[in-house]
This record gives structure tokens, sequence and C-alpha cells, in this order.
């Protein structure tokens, strides 16, 4: 096969306004691959005969023993609702139109702080494990280093995640100001259950406090099934010992639940027969309902998808070929699927994941459009392998309500939003956030 | 696993067998601790009051301390400043309500453990034990939870009955 039959074979699109084959990539190679157009935040240089700059007729520079990001990369940060450590939490938002992959830089993962980061020697933490155990014991982070450790990529995400799409209106804002409170990361650390073996478990338990040694020692309760299921005291991120704004030198990790209950700067965990109805439980994270009522123990972040790559801020730049991509993820499994549409929902097509797709992970999905220049509409829809569909705004919004008045877009009105963004293009290749 | 026998363990050491099978798969590192060395870390409260530390306080003696060191972020009498206000709250119409002490917090034990674990902002976990209980019972008469006289202790607080203790739908029971 030719590679101009290929090409235009593989151009043909399979759902409206421009979506094409997700293995057109695959089958045509270089020939497509070449004609697509990236997503742009400046204007490109002009083409210019090629010379050889200053960098490349002088001796380089010394690599540092801890290294930094290029100086050009400097743009690429997190957001802080609270730079000056004013008395309520901090936020911090990933910059996920700035990344690509499935892994979150370290220093780029998104952090809730209810009460600052505080600065904790490790000589001097202690883990302990009370209540309803047959013998109460401490750890060191010297003496955990000794137990058998397991690595996995899992995804974290902030209970308020995407809160601005609860608005009645959309938003202006871009993706990392909607969606940044989600980040993925290899975690490495003992199993919690490996730990529960040591102190024995009471018959009686059921659920366990998890305490932080942070200034307000965030503390939250968690089913005994949870704990002994796939729960981690996670040591290292990504290769690393943890950052301090996440939890240095150990959290509870517990995938694909709310992340609040993943308790940073672990000191304590007391096993009970109940819960304790904790500040957060009994009242930040239940979400209130329009009957009157409200959830509690939500637990699960459920599955999701969203688009990075074009997004707000991320223009569009002439017409012709661009690859959509963007995250998915669920708290129950893997992603099964995510479907892509260009028209708001009306056709759709199946974009391709990016092996390796992991339980409770973030995975990239990706799909090749050729735009043509005209007013369109993208979306995501995610599948996750245990049957779960992401609903659509309109499903969630019956269910849960929205806002009366447009809120700001840095509150948190409610919480667990995992209904399907919009994002319009407009025939100059800006992209808006929309409701469709 | 253990390379004892059951039958090999004379009963002076039993103990030590059975310790050694139970941390079979780890190398067995955690330091045993008694209650005396938690006692600081161990402030758990449940809804029932279990946790709850000796000790009592009024609403008089919350006000003092609450003009002292809550006022500045709370506002007087609990009405709200730079953090959220304390007393009042409408009812639960929408997700915009401002959830409150009084519309929202289904136990009065949450108000203990919060406020000794995480105030004030600037020095959390120095209030004594009585100061949290003066706290608590100012914060519950503020509400009209409880009488402007009524003392707070370790018998009389899981007894407050909070109006939103019903108003909870477990979102997902079956992880329970």
């Amino acid at each position: 096969m030719t590679i101009e039959r290929v090409r235009r074979e593989t151009r043909e699109a399979v759902a409206g306004n421009g979506l094409l084959d997700r293995r057109a990539f695959l089958k045509s190679g270089a020939a497509l691959a070449a004609a697509v157009s990236g997503y742009t935040l400046t204007e490109s240089a002009t083409a210019e005969p090629l010379a050889n700059d200053p960098w490349s007729q002088v001796a380089g520079g010394i690599a540092p023993a801890y290294e930094q990001r290029s100086r050009f990369e400097a743009a690429t940060m997190r957001t802080q609702n609270n730079p000056k450590g004013e008395p309520r939490p901090q936020n911090l938002r990933t910059p996920h139109h700035l990344l690509n992959g499935t892994i979150t830089p370290n220093s780029l993962h998104f952090v809730v702080a209810m009460g600052g980061v505080p600065d904790i020697d490790p000589d001097r933490h202690r883990l302990v494990i009370h209540g309803l155990v047959k013998r109460p014991l401490a750890f060191t982070l010297d003496t955990l280093a000794r137990y058998p450790m397991v690595s996995r990529v899992t995804f974290l995400e902030c209970g308020g995640n995407s809160a601005p799409l609860f608005s009645n209106a959309p938003i202006q804002a871009n993706v990392q100001a909607l969606h940044g409170l989600v980040s993925c990361s290899e975690w490495t650390g003992v199993r919690l259950s490996t730990l529960l073996e040591e102190t024995g478990i009471d018959p009686k338990a059921k659920w366990l406090i998890a305490e932080g040694a942070d200034g307000p020692s965030v503390s939250r309760s968690v089913p005994m099934t949870k704990a002994m299921d796939d729960a981690m005291i996670a040591l290292y991120q990504n290769g690393e010992r943890l950052m301090p704004s996440n939890g240095y030198p150990m959290r509870l990790l517990l995938p694909g639940w709310e992340g609040n209950m993943n308790v940073k700067w672990l000191r304590r965990l007391q096993l009970t027969d109940a819960p304790a109805m904790t500040f957060y439980e009994a009242r930040t994270y239940a979400p209130i309902l329009p009957n009157g009522k409200a959830y509690q123990f939500f637990f699960l972040q459920e599955v999701k998808s969203f688009i990075t790559h074009p997004s707000p801020g991320l223009a569009m730049k002439g017409t012709g070929f661009y690859e959509i991509s963007g995250l998915a993820y669920s708290a129950t499994g893997r992603i099964a699927k995510v479907m892509v549409s260009a028209d708001g929902g009306t056709s759709w097509a199946q974009a391709a994941l990016q092996e390796p797709v992991l339980p409770k992970a973030l995975t990239r999905f990706r799909l090749p459009w050729n735009w043509n220049g005209g007013p369109a509409v993208l979306q995501s829809r995610a599948w996750d392998e245990a049957g779960n569909v992401q609903p659509t705004r309109a499903q969630i919004i019956a269910e849960r309500g929205q806002t009366k008045t447009v809120p700001a877009v840095t509150a948190f009105p409610t919480q667990h939003y995992n209904g399907i963004t919009s994002w319009a293009i407009d025939s100059k290749g800006e992209v808006r956030h929309v409701y469709a | 696993m253990s390379t004892h026998k059951f039958s090999d363990c004379a009963a002076a050491v039993a103990l030590v067998c059975l310790a050694s099978v139970a941390v079979a798969d780890g190398p067995g590192l955690g330091k045993p601790m008694t209650a005396a060395e938690l006692a600081a870390w161990d402030i758990n409260i449940l809804p029932d009051g279990r946790g709850l530390p000796p000790g009592s306080g009024t609403p008089a003696q919350g006000a003092r301390i609450y003009a002292e060191k809550c006022v500045a972020c709370h506002g007087e009498s609990g009405k709200g400043g730079p953090n959220s206000a304390l007393v009042g709250g409408a009812p639960l119409t929408s997700m915009e309500t401002v959830k409150t002490i009084a519309n929202f917090w289904p136990y009065a034990t949450t108000i203990f453990d919060y406020v000794r674990r995480a105030m004030p902002w600037q020095q959390p976990k120095t209030l004594t034990n009585d100061e949290v209980y003066a706290l608590t019972a100012y914060l519950l008469a503020l509400n009209k939870l409880i009488g402007e006289n009524d003392a707070v202790n370790a018998e009389t607080l899981p007894r407050v009955r909070m109006p939103n203790r019903d108003g909870f739908i477990v979102r997902f029971p079956d992880k329970i």
C-alpha cells in the first residue's frame, strides 16, 4: 500500500467534524504524523536558514547534583490559591495542559494542605497502630525500610476536583483550574496489611482512624476492608521520598479513594468498631443533595475523563491534523474505553488508550483529528472495566443539582463531579469551556 | 513461617512462639506501645463519647477563651470573620447552603475532637481539655443546642441531639 493511499484512507472521518480512526497514526506512520499540527501557546518562529546557536559553540554547563527543569519551562507551574499561607487551606493545581504522558512530576503534584505543610524530622516521626489490635506498635521510618515493599501507579484526586462544573454557567478557566486537583504517581511503600498482621487485629475492628502529624492533625475514618485490600504506607513518590506537601515522610495511600482520606504526614492509625465522624467526613466532604440530605462516606473517585489537548489557552493554529488527547481514570479498575466527540456528543469515535492501562491510574487517550477550521465542541467520555460509565453533565446535575449563581473558580460549591467536560473551538481556533 | 512446632513450645515460651508466628511475613520491628506512652496522641473521639477525657466547661468559661483565642478569625459571637461563621445556618436547600454546626454537623462530639486537634489555627493542640470543653459548650449554647448554664463533659456531650443527625446517606455502603 502506498503512503498516499494510507493517508487518503486514514484521513476519512469516523465521526462528525473530522474525527479520524484511532489507528490512523499507526497505519500511516511518519507520513501522517509529520502533518500533525501542534497546539500553540505562542507564535512559532518564522523559518530562517539554520545556524549554529551560541550553545553549540561553547562547552556546556555543569549538571547539578539535583536538577531543575530548563529555565525555559518556568511557566509550567502549579497555581497557588493561598500563597501567603493565610489561615485557610492551601490548594495547588497540576497544569495538565502543559504536561503529557500519565505520571505527574513530583513538584507539580496537586496539593490540598488543610493547615499548611509541616517540617517533619524523619528521625523523630513515628507511625503508631493501636486500638482494636492485639499489640499496639510504633514504627520508625528506619524500621519500615526493612519491610517488604511494593510499588503501584495510582491516581490521587481531591474530592473537590472539577467542582467548578457544578456552576450554573460555564466558568471560563483552563483545565488546570477546572481539573487540576488530580495527579498520578508511582508510589512505593509497605502494605498496610503487612503491618496489621504484626499488630494483630481484634475481630471487632471495622474501621481505622488515620491521623496526620500536621498542625490540624487531619483525621479520617477508613473501612478495614479497604485497609486490608490495597492500602499502602507510601514512603516514595516516583522513586524519591515523598514531597513535603504530599506527606513526607509517609502518607496513607488508598488507591482510587477520595484524596483527603489518603492522610498525609501519617502518624497514627487507631482501629475501632465505628467511624469517628471527623470534621472532614461529617462536615466537609459530605455533599448536600437537592432534597436537603447529604451524602456521607463517598469514598470513590468515580470514572471520569477530560481533554487536555486542546483545552482553553491551548489554541489551534491553522486547519489540518491535530492529536486530541486527555486523561481518564476510575476508582473501580482499569479504563476500558474512551469515546471522543467533536460535535458536542452527536457522534463519537473511540480513542486509543496509551499502554500500559493500569487499574486506578491515569490513562492517556489519544485520537487524531482533522480540524476543518469550523466550530467544534470536543467532549470525552470514559468507561471502566467494572462497567461504569462517566455521566453527562446533564445526568449528574439532575441528581446532584447545580449552583444558583456562578461561584469563584477556586470555590468548592460541592464535591465529586465526574461528568463530561466540553470545549468549544471557534473559527479562530480559540478554545472555550461550554456546557453542551 | 516460623520453624517452631507448636508441640515444641513449653507453656513458659508459648507467648514467644505465638509472637513469632504473628510477624512471620515481616521483620517484626514494631516497638510495643503502652497506653501511657500513647496518651498525648490518643485524641480520637467517637460519636458515642468514647475517648472523651476527664474535664468540664461551661458556655461562660468558653466565651472568655473565645474572646482571647478565636474571635479574630470567627468574629464576635461566632458570627464569622475571615473564617467560618459558627452560629446560625439556613435550612439545607441547596449545595450552596453554608454548612454550620446547627444546620449540618451530625454529632456534637466532632466539635470537641476538631477543636482539640486543630484549633486555634496558629497553636493547635495547646488548649487544655477543660478549655476545649468550655469552647464546645460556648458553641453549642450560641447555637441554642444546650442551655446557657449547661456544663459540657464526657457524660453530657454525647447526649446533645444535633438537629441534622439523620440527614445523611452513605454513598457507597457496600464499601463499609
